[in-house]
């Protein structure tokens, strides 16, 4: 198999607070190969985005990669300040966020933005890089690309603004996309539209996608591996199809079968017992062992189960369980 | 007996620039259309669904139907009477305790200043009732502990929190509920906790449930009956079996194919085209025609009336 | 079922309190701590005046004429008393006269802020809630007070007032009218920033929630949106007890604020001003040094509540 794009190695964050050390991340390892989309799935707090946004340097201290390695196509980046992580972020990573707006600065033709970015990060002549700003918008699907490069962001649809911002994080040709929620604020028919979207651009262009989403079925249609997290740590990292269909963390299990899909023409919903602990409250152990219903004593002892060579981080990982 | 019967419910914002804007700019005054036309009947101890995406109006209709809104035109009676209408002091007040909300963002529906306590009783303290260990009853029938009365809600969860939000609305012993997305803030293990609940309730205490949602899955979970709205009118209407396995009008079915299935892997969906019209200038005739494949020149010039179709309530010339 | 049983008791007030991010913050900050301390001696000093400073100032019977211009610390001329920081031009104890000076500064600061905030507050919730011609008279009325600069406003008052009372009465009101002259001048930015919380408390659903069940405008702007837009006029309210002190003695230093027979601190200044090119600096140095003191450290205090409570700085 070919170097993947990028490649996390036992990375944890931690923030300092008055209350103790929070681990929002902790050991989590997973890769990115080109051309393929690797799903990042969890419930709020499990630490899906901030795992995200220590990729691409944008930790808010006080906090902070503690421990781990992050690799781009073979360079270390987790070391990098300031200036050459802002390039890298323009260059080699494109991103996406839930809020369209927030991404696109409000003052600027969209154009513009496109223009600016492509001239930073590509060498080539503005004359180019506007006729590739049109090209940009029309492969994102935007009707009359050639007349709304001159549009500001307030004049487009929240749809139309999503795909503004994938083609901006796109058209600086990076080897990686980071999408955090990029669909939550969309409707459901619009949301499709996105996804369908993301996958074509990623499969022409052979870019690596992180897609970080709390919905099982954008994970189900969009990703090609899916990695469950849960209070900071990996709890289960597959090949879609297998981790949903046949989970073998308890966990991703429960959480499979509490969605109401999967209790089709049941009364009641499956429940998972409890809540997920605190990031200051996370048990010795299994961080799942208090929810567990197949915990044993060695799940509620240090070491922390990792993922090693398995699908599960987990010691008892479950066989035949299927959900859907 | 019906509970609730809408007729001809219409909700129309003045959404125009202020008189100073106008007159400078020339504009005269524009109006949104939130709701147009609706009719829909629901059944005591059953749960009625709206569906739709944003800007569909199914927040409009809820805030009609408990009496935060009044409607433009058209009526709303539950049991028998028209809120936006009663002038008998006595009566609104019988109706106000009958009916209660749930909001969808549980960090903002609960008075971060007060106590669990106070927040729970006060639909029934409001009204001079006693209150005597109401609080420490409702948390335990919604799964908290008796302790947590006397904390503040920003030492809970958001699943949580909904839990205090449905005591509350439990305080006045309402029979309709109404649920503007009562889940869509909370993770899905939370989700179907809050779901289980909330089922479990309506039987326990012969409730009725008005349930808005975005989210099909949850309202094909839940609802007896389902009523789908675009651009503020009732397209179909149908139990959740009809809907889902031979939906008869284009936008649900277009709906049903957009949205995304949990075991849909790597499914290669047509993603339907276009985005939902601007409301302030809605298209003529069936709403959905500029976005609809088997759209017809009738489509753009009339409005479809409901009819029934195999049990089946939809607004569709064409639908078969 | 509960998420997660916790056994404990619920909290104090004043446990919540002591363990609340703005003590946590308060702790850490030595200006706020230093600023707090030194506003606490003030205040303290001020209220317990008559038992802490030597002489009464305005007992005519206790003060020896032959003691005026005594310097700090040095035995007077004629009659060998020594003063702590000096005597004026009739004998008074200067230290004795800035603490019952500090007392009428606090008072006047501490009424007309408090007679600010209610009518600030009180108008902002109602143009806030309310909405519609209210707002827009209220707010108006706002905006064209807040084109005249305040110190002006609170002149304007205090002359018609003063034309308006009997003069036999006037020394007895000046405190009352000089009250409700920097209460007038000050009420805006409390009504705007009331007004402007409330304006996003009140599509909040919890006060959808209270709608719902039939509670009254009244009810639900006191009792919900009230308790809930406080924060931020507390900051304002610090720092606008600086900024009334600072305008009293403006006042009083201009002649139309505290009366000789009841000085401030403003009158103090305006006192000593008069003998500082004479020589006799204690008069002047004494009282001023104490209002820059109560002013800064009244403001500091004030800065740092409001970084404390702004989530987005911390």
């Amino acid at each position: 198999m070919a170097d993947p794009v990028l490649s996390i190695r036992d990375l944890s964050v931690e923030i300092p607070t008055r209350h103790g050390i929070v681990r929002p991340v902790d050991g989590v390892s997973y890769d990115i190969q080109a051309g393929e989309i690797l799903g990042i799935v969890g419930e709020s707090g499990a630490g899906k985005s901030m795992a995200g946004n220590a990729v691409i340097g944008l930790l808010n201290p006080p906090a902070h990669i503690s421990k781990g390695e992050i690799w781009l196509k073979g360079q270390r980046i987790d070391h990098l300040k300031g200036d050459a992580m802002r390039r890298l972020r323009g260059k080699e990573i494109g991103m996406v966020f839930q809020d369209p707006l927030t991404s696109l600065n409000p003052l600027l033709r969209i154009g513009d933005q496109l223009t600016e970015t492509m001239l930073t990060h590509l060498p080539i002549s503005r004359a180019e890089a506007e006729k590739r700003a049109v090209a940009a918008l029309e492969e994102v699907g935007i009707p009359g690309a050639a007349e709304r490069v001159n549009s500001y962001p307030h004049e487009f649809s929240g749809g139309m603004r999503q795909r503004v911002v994938i083609a901006l994080a796109l058209c600086a040709e990076p080897s990686l996309v980071i999408a955090d929620e990029p669909t939550t604020a969309l409707d459901v028919s619009v949301q499709a539209q996105i996804i369908a979207l993301l996958r074509r651009l990623c499969r022409d262009r052979g870019t690596a996608v992180m897609l970080i989403t709390h919905d099982m079925g954008v994970i189900a249609e969009a990703t090609d591996r899916v990695a469950v997290m849960y209070a900071g740590r990996l709890a289960e990292l597959g090949p879609v199809r297998d981790v949903l269909t046949h989970p073998q963390h308890p966990y991703t299990h429960g959480l499979m079968a509490s969605t109401p899909l999967a209790s089709q023409g049941k009364s009641r919903l499956h429940q998972i017992p409890g809540a997920m602990p605190r990031l200051d409250a996370v048990p010795d152990g299994c961080a799942f062992n208090s929810r567990c219903p197949h915990a044993t004593d060695k799940c509620r002892q240090a070491p922390v189960p990792r993922l090693r060579n398995g699908q599960a981080a987990c010691w008892y990982p479950l066989v035949d369980e299927k959900v859907i | 007996m019906t509970l609730v019967r809408v007729k001809n419910l219409s909700r129309v914002f003045d959404v125009s620039k202020p008189w100073l804007n106008r007159v400078i700019e020339r504009r005269s005054k524009a109006f949104l259309t939130a709701v147009s036309e609706v009719d829909f009947e629901v059944e005591p101890r059953s749960t009625y669904a709206l569906v739709g995406e944003s800007g569909s109006g199914k927040s409009t209709i809820g805030k009609m139907l408990v009496g935060l809104l009044k409607p433009s035109s058209g009526t709303v009676e539950i049991e028998g009477i028209d809120l936006a209408n009663e002038t008998d002091a006595a009566k609104i007040d019988v109706i106000r305790s009958d009916i209660q909300m749930i909001f969808q963002d549980p960090y903002a529906s609960l008075n971060p200043r007060w106590r669990v306590r106070d927040i729970i009783v006060e639909p029934v303290a409001s009204r001079g009732g006693t209150t005597e260990g109401l609080a420490e009853k409702l948390l335990e029938q919604v799964g908290l502990s008796v302790q947590d009365a006397g904390k503040f809600p920003h030492e809970f969860s958001g699943g949580q929190r909904q839990r205090i939000c449905i005591a509350r609305a439990l305080a006045s012993e309402p029979n309709l509920i109404v649920c503007d997305e009562p889940t869509s803030a909370l993770d899905v293990s939370v989700q179907a906790q809050v779901l289980n609940l909330m089922s479990d309730l309506k039987d326990d205490f012969g409730l009725t449930y008005v349930l808005i949602s975005h989210d099909l899955t949850v309202v094909r979970h839940m609802a007896d009956k389902i009523g789908v709205l675009y651009l503020g009118r009732l397209v179909e209407e149908a139990s959740p079996n009809d809907l889902f396995e031979t939906p008869k009008h284009p936008y649900t079915q277009m709906l049903l194919e957009a949205a995304p299935q949990m075991d849909g892997f790597g499914r290669e969906v047509q993603p339907p085209e276009g985005e939902i019209p601007d409301p302030i200038n809605p298209p003529s005739g069936c709403a959905f025609h500029p976005r609809c494949p088997i759209a017809q020149d009738i489509c753009k010039g009339q409005r479809p009336e409901m009819r029934v179709l195999n049990g089946t309530r939809v607004a569709c010339h064409l639908a078969e | 079922m509960s998420d997660f049983p916790i056994p404990v008791k619920p909290k104090s007030r004043l446990r919540i309190a002591l363990d609340s991010d703005l003590f946590y913050t308060f702790k850490r900050s030595p200006v706020a701590m230093v600023s707090a301390a030194v506003v606490l001696v003030l205040v303290l000093s001020a209220v317990f005046a008559p038992l802490i400073a030597p002489t009464n100032p305005f007992n005519p019977a206790s003060l020896n004429l032959m003691n005026g211009f005594t310097p700090p610390m040095t035995p007077n001329a004629f009659t060998g008393e020594s003063f702590f920081m000096g005597t004026d031009d009739q004998g008074r104890d200067v230290f004795s006269t800035i603490l019952y000076g500090m007392r009428i500064s606090l008072f006047v600061g501490v009424a007309a802020v408090f007679f600010a905030m209610v009518l600030g507050i009180t108008l902002g919730l109602i143009s806030g809630y309310v909405g519609g011609w209210t707002e827009t008279i209220i707010m108006r009325t706002a905006d064209v007070q807040l084109t005249f600069p305040s110190i002006l406003v609170a002149m304007l008052i205090f002359g018609i007032a003063k034309g308006v009372t009997p003069v036999e009465y006037r020394d007895q009101m000046a405190i009352w009218v000089l009250i409700l002259a920097i209460g007038l001048s000050d009420w805006v930015q409390f009504a705007r920033v009331v007004r402007g919380a409330t304006l996003v408390e009140k599509n909040k659903e919890y006060v959808q929630a209270a709608r719902l069940i039939g509670r009254t405008p009244t009810a639900i702007m006191l009792r919900h949106i009230l308790p809930n837009v406080l924060s931020p006029v507390l900051v304002i309210a610090t720092i606008s007890l600086a900024l009334a002190i600072i305008a009293e003695a403006t006042l009083s230093f201009l002649g139309v604020g505290a009366p000789p027979t009841q000085p401030s601190l403003g009158t103090l200044i305006r006192i000593g001003q008069g003998f500082l090119f004479s020589g006799e600096w204690w008069i002047l140095l004494f009282p001023a040094i104490t209002l820059l003191a109560l002013a800064l450290s009244v403001n500091l205090l004030g800065d740092w509540l409001r970084d404390a409570l702004n989530p987005r700085l911390r």
